[in-house]
């Protein structure tokens, strides 16, 4: 076995049956990210002598648990009490929480080992990690090209093999667009299945926390371990984790897939298409009904979101001032120049950007027309999905309209960059489910780059949806490709 | 209040928002302890904090049902209408005693619709006493959360060049109570003011202390001006927080003549954008322009997205309505008229819901509540007095104020003894009557015993005038008798059946 390559399940069972320490596999993710995090700059902050220790706890069995040993990477947007957090922004460059993420703790309750912390676009805001103070993260297939975001770091250390697993966060499909763009497995849970506390807030009735796999088997176990309702969070769902929501071999029997027009779009690059028609070929062979879906207020997505999204950011960040913790500017000359100058020199453009556009939606005379309006088409939106739902178990589409593109290419263009999440962003703005899964590479200037495809399933359902995710994997050798690193 | 000039009419027409801070053991939002619980008042600053309070990245409100609750209680008790779903709003400001720089607050679905409460007043605006009632509109009543304080000056009133923080306050739960305009005069205002302070303390949802802020008023004042036939609405003028009612009757009166004088100076009429925001210079007596009130809109509500809906249904409804007891007028009247006491009794009694409930307690193991009320006003205000304590927490029981009650009734013991014994039912849990025989506080009645007092005294020569006196007629003299008889008996005679015998056996 090679521990780097393993899959996360592979990789608890082998340390279970000790056939490899924990302390072993800690120490071999340790060198592989000194030899490649330079390169990549996927990790933050990396926890060496405590993962060590807390590898060195599982062998000798204090620490235990169902995944004892397992080296996982976080997105710097989920608080510990140890180490930074940092949300890739100048404003919490030297923030360190009192207190760890109800996810990360699940995660160590379990027996994890806490790696480090990935970098991203700055708060979250952004699809490609390039809006980070802490420079762009490249994508381990082709290092010319953005690894996509916001969760941009955790989807490279995964590709790149830095980890056995990472967590990102999921607003407008932070987690799946990456992970479509670096070939691996990512999936958003329903909006409230896991816990929100210690996630540093962009948008939130949007940001749900999510792993990165190999497999969906991988997903399945962290989601099992991470998902349930958490006192902390007044929106986290009292819905009952199902036993079996790992059980991801048990194939549902005559399970029925959506394909809506809507997402089949001439703008979709001809590999994308391709890869999502061999999808569609794969489920018809195992016996699954293709049905036609209709999403019609699926263009209605972009808009709504970003006013939704900005609306919450812009409160959400009003505590970032330099009053009480955060950059503070020098020598303010009185309280309003406090607020913005240390604003502005702590935040990047982009969250500045999202910051004045969700002011501006929830200005005096703008909120009926702007934030209101907002709300009555994402519950359209959201309609849309139940009645698709009546029809079909999942919808199948592609996760992104491209490969990864080249840095640099879209960022000065926010308007283009923000379309990159088109056919992510109405399952956020719905609550459903949405995972993306390795559906082959395409050559681009020579290299191969990863494509995805996606299935989105009503919420509450990700049994059923992990089921159906296998299905595809097991059928298909795409989750076996690895990036040239 | 002034009187206006001849020559135009005019009507004071005044609003009040009412913030109290409901006494909860935690905050508003999160386990953190509530600087307006008794147990906290004297927290050192900065020490009532979690990172919630602090708003720290990451960390979510959540609900404190209990605060949810005495907000319902104040409802039921104004008569409001209770919102079967109420949700939170957040009202965006920058300021550094609020840490998030939004205020989680109620926007347009309040947990108390509209209700009223009656006040005493008469025609001309002056509360009268008279018995006529006035009705106060409550337009709403909603839950939010208190900031921190700012301070410009350290504490002790050094100067400093920079301001501090104290974030114990943020996050207290604030009820904030509307009123509709129905007030007419200052001291309306007042009584109303009063009588909301009454409710709220009896409720058990605030302690109620003025001078810590546990209420602070915040009346809105204009004054239509009728002249030759036409009225002129004088601009709305909020002062803010008013926390005596001194300051609420001073700032009402000031305004009311200031809007006047500043109409006949400037002719300024009520008009958009016209509202403006004032302070009160209690040294001084006058209100003080403060910064233009923000635009509503400015505060850019929107619905908490870290909050859920709270639905009230009719289960708890009815639960919490178990809970709302009579309130402090229909107690007073209770007290007038079932038990006879005097109303300034009534109302000292009604004055600390604390004592009110003792004296309720003693009450329900039937004493007789006029003596009871006595024995508490005057032996157990003036030890609460000498201890610094309140009556209630004096230690005695209402079983022993009972025993002294009935002691007392059945002549048994004298006013000096019932007063030592009170003082010793305080410090001790031994039953009244023991402890009445323990310190020999019982009067002696036994005639046997007595008499040989009597017949002693009778045969002192010394005594030849006063028992002349007595023979003819002149009952004063017995007390010249008396004194010696209670010397003899160590003070604990009878003084009723002493007298009785002595004139008997004078008189023949």
């Amino acid at each position: 076995m090679n521990p780097t390559d393993a899959t996360l399940i592979e990789l608890r069972d082998a340390i279970a049956e000790k056939k490899v320490s924990a302390v072993e596999i800690t120490r071999t993710y340790l060198d592989r990210i000194e030899k490649h995090n330079g390169a990549l700059n996927v990790y933050h902050e990396v926890y060496a002598d405590r993962a060590l220790d807390r590898a060195g706890q599982v062998d000798l069995g204090e620490v235990t648990g169902a995944l004892a040993g397992v080296p996982i990477a976080i997105k710097d947007l989920l608080c510990t009490d140890y180490g930074h957090t940092t949300c890739s922004s100048k404003m919490l460059a030297n923030f360190q929480a009192p207190y760890t993420a109800t996810a990360v703790r699940k995660l160590e309750d379990a027996g994890a080992v806490i790696l480090g912390k990935t970098n991203m676009d700055e708060f979250a805001m952004g699809s490609s990690t390039e809006n980070s103070a802490c420079g762009t993260t490249l994508n381990p297939w082709d290092t010319s090209r953005v690894p996509g975001g916001s969760s941009g770091g955790s989807a490279a250390a995964m590709a790149a093999g830095l980890c056995a697993a990472s967590i990102g966060t999921d607003t407008g499909g932070s987690i799946r667009q990456p992970a479509a763009l670096c070939g691996v497995v990512g999936m958003k849970p329903t909006y409230g299945r896991i816990s929100r506390y210690g996630l540093v807030a962009f948008a939130s009735s949007l940001d749900q926390v999510g792993p990165f796999t190999r497999t969906v088997a991988d997903t399945a176990l962290l989601l099992k371990i991470m998902m349930g309702q958490d006192a902390l969070d007044s929106t986290s769902a009292s819905v009952p984790v199902p036993e079996d929501v790992d059980r991801v071999d048990e194939t549902p029997k005559g399970f029925r897939i959506g394909i809506a027009k809507q997402y089949m779009s001439d703008a979709n690059d001809p590999a994308v298409a391709a890869a999502t028609q061999q999808a569609i070929q794969v489920y018809k062979d195992h016996g699954a009904t293709i049905v036609e879906v209709d999403l019609p207020h699926t263009e209605y997505g972009i808009p709504v979101y970003y006013i939704v999204a900005t609306a919450e950011a812009s409160s959400n960040l009003a505590r970032y001032d330099g009053v009480h913790y955060g950059h503070r500017t020098d020598k303010p000359g009185d309280l309003i120049d406090l607020y913005c100058r240390s604003r502005a020199e702590g935040f990047g453009d982009e969250v500045k950007r999202r910051i004045m556009l969700g002011t501006y939606a929830l200005s005096s005379g703008y909120y009926d027309a702007y934030y209101n309006r907002a709300l009555k088409v994402r519950r359209l939106i959201s309609n849309d999905f139940d009645t698709a739902f009546e029809s079909c178990d999942a919808i199948l589409c592609p996760t992104t309209t491209g490969p990864a593109f080249k840095i640099g290419e879209m960022s000065d263009d926010p308007l283009s960059m923000y379309l990159n999440d088109v056919y992510t962003v109405n399952c956020n703005l719905a609550g459903n489910v949405g995972i993306t899964l390795p559906a082959g590479t395409t050559k681009v200037d020579g290299r191969d780059l990863p494509i995805g495809v996606q299935l989105l399933g009503p919420a509450f359902d990700e049994a059923r949806l992990l089921r159906i995710a296998r299905v595809f994997e097991a059928a298909t050798d795409h989750h076996r490709a690895r990036p040239p690193v | 209040m002034p009187t206006a000039p001849a020559d135009i009419k005019t009507t004071l027409i005044v609003g009040m928002e009412i913030h109290v801070e409901l006494s909860t053991r935690s905050k508003m939002w999160t386990s953190a302890p509530n600087v307006a619980h008794s147990d906290y008042f004297d927290a050192e600053p900065n020490t009532l904090l979690d990172p919630v309070v602090i708003g720290m990245p990451g960390v979510l409100p959540v609900i404190n049902e209990q605060a949810v609750e005495m907000a319902v209680r104040v409802g039921l008790a104004l008569g409001c209408e209770i919102a079967r779903t109420t949700k939170w709003d957040r009202k965006s400001y920058y300021y550094p005693d609020l840490p998030k720089n939004y205020q989680i607050s109620q926007y347009d679905q309040p947990i108390c619709g509209e209700g009223a409460l009656d006040i005493p007043a008469d025609d001309n605006g002056e509360a009268s006493g008279g018995g006529e009632m006035r009705t106060i509109r409550i337009t709403r009543a909603h839950l939010e959360e208190d900031a921190g304080k700012l301070m410009h000056e350290a504490p002790g009133g050094a100067p400093i060049d920079h301001s501090i923080v104290d974030l114990n306050r943020a996050g207290t739960p604030l009820l904030e109570i509307v009123t509709e305009p129905d007030f007419r005069s200052p001291d309306e205002a007042v009584t109303f003011g009063q009588m909301l302070r009454n409710i709220c303390r009896h409720l058990g949802v605030t302690e109620g202390d003025m001078q810590r802020g546990h209420m602070r008023f915040e009346p809105n004042i204009n004054v239509h001006i009728e002249k030759d036939g036409e009225t002129f609405k004088t601009p709305i003028v909020e002062i803010k927080n008013l926390n005596s009612f001194k300051a609420v009757h001073g700032a009402i009166t000031h305004e009311y003549q200031r809007q006047i004088d500043e109409w006949r100076d400037t002719g300024k009429v009520m008009g958009a954008r016209s509202k403006s925001t004032r302070g009160w210079d209690d040294n001084k007596g006058i209100t003080t322009p403060q910064r233009e009130k923000e635009d509503e809109d400015e505060y850019r509500y929107f619905p908490d997205p870290d909050l859920v809906t709270v639905a009230i249904d009719d289960d708890w409804l009815s639960r919490i309505k178990q809970t709302v007891t009579e309130l402090p007028d229909a107690k007073r009247s209770r007290y007038v008229d079932e038990y006879g006491l005097s109303p300034v009794d009534a109302g000292t009694l009604l004055d600390d819901p604390g004592l009110t409930r003792f004296y309720e307690d003693t009450i329900a193991v039937a004493a007789d509540p006029k003596r009871a009320a006595a024995m508490l006003l005057n032996y157990g205000s003036k030890l609460a007095n000498e201890r610094g304590q309140g009556v209630h927490e004096l230690g005695i029981t209402p079983d022993q104020v009972k025993t002294i009650a009935d002691l007392s009734s059945a002549d048994k013991i004298g006013s000096t003894a019932a007063a030592d014994l009170f003082a010793l039912c305080c410090d001790s849990d031994d039953p009244a009557e023991a402890l009445a025989e323990k310190h020999g506080l019982l009067q002696v009645s036994d005639t046997g015993a007595l008499e040989g007092f009597v017949d002693q005294v009778l045969a002192d020569a010394k005594n030849a005038k006063a028992i002349e006196d007595i023979r003819g007629g002149k009952d004063k003299a017995v007390g010249a008798l008396m004194g010696q008889i209670m010397k003899l008996s160590k003070g604990q005679a009878n003084p009723k059946l002493v007298t009785q015998m002595i004139v008997g056996k004078v008189r023949g």
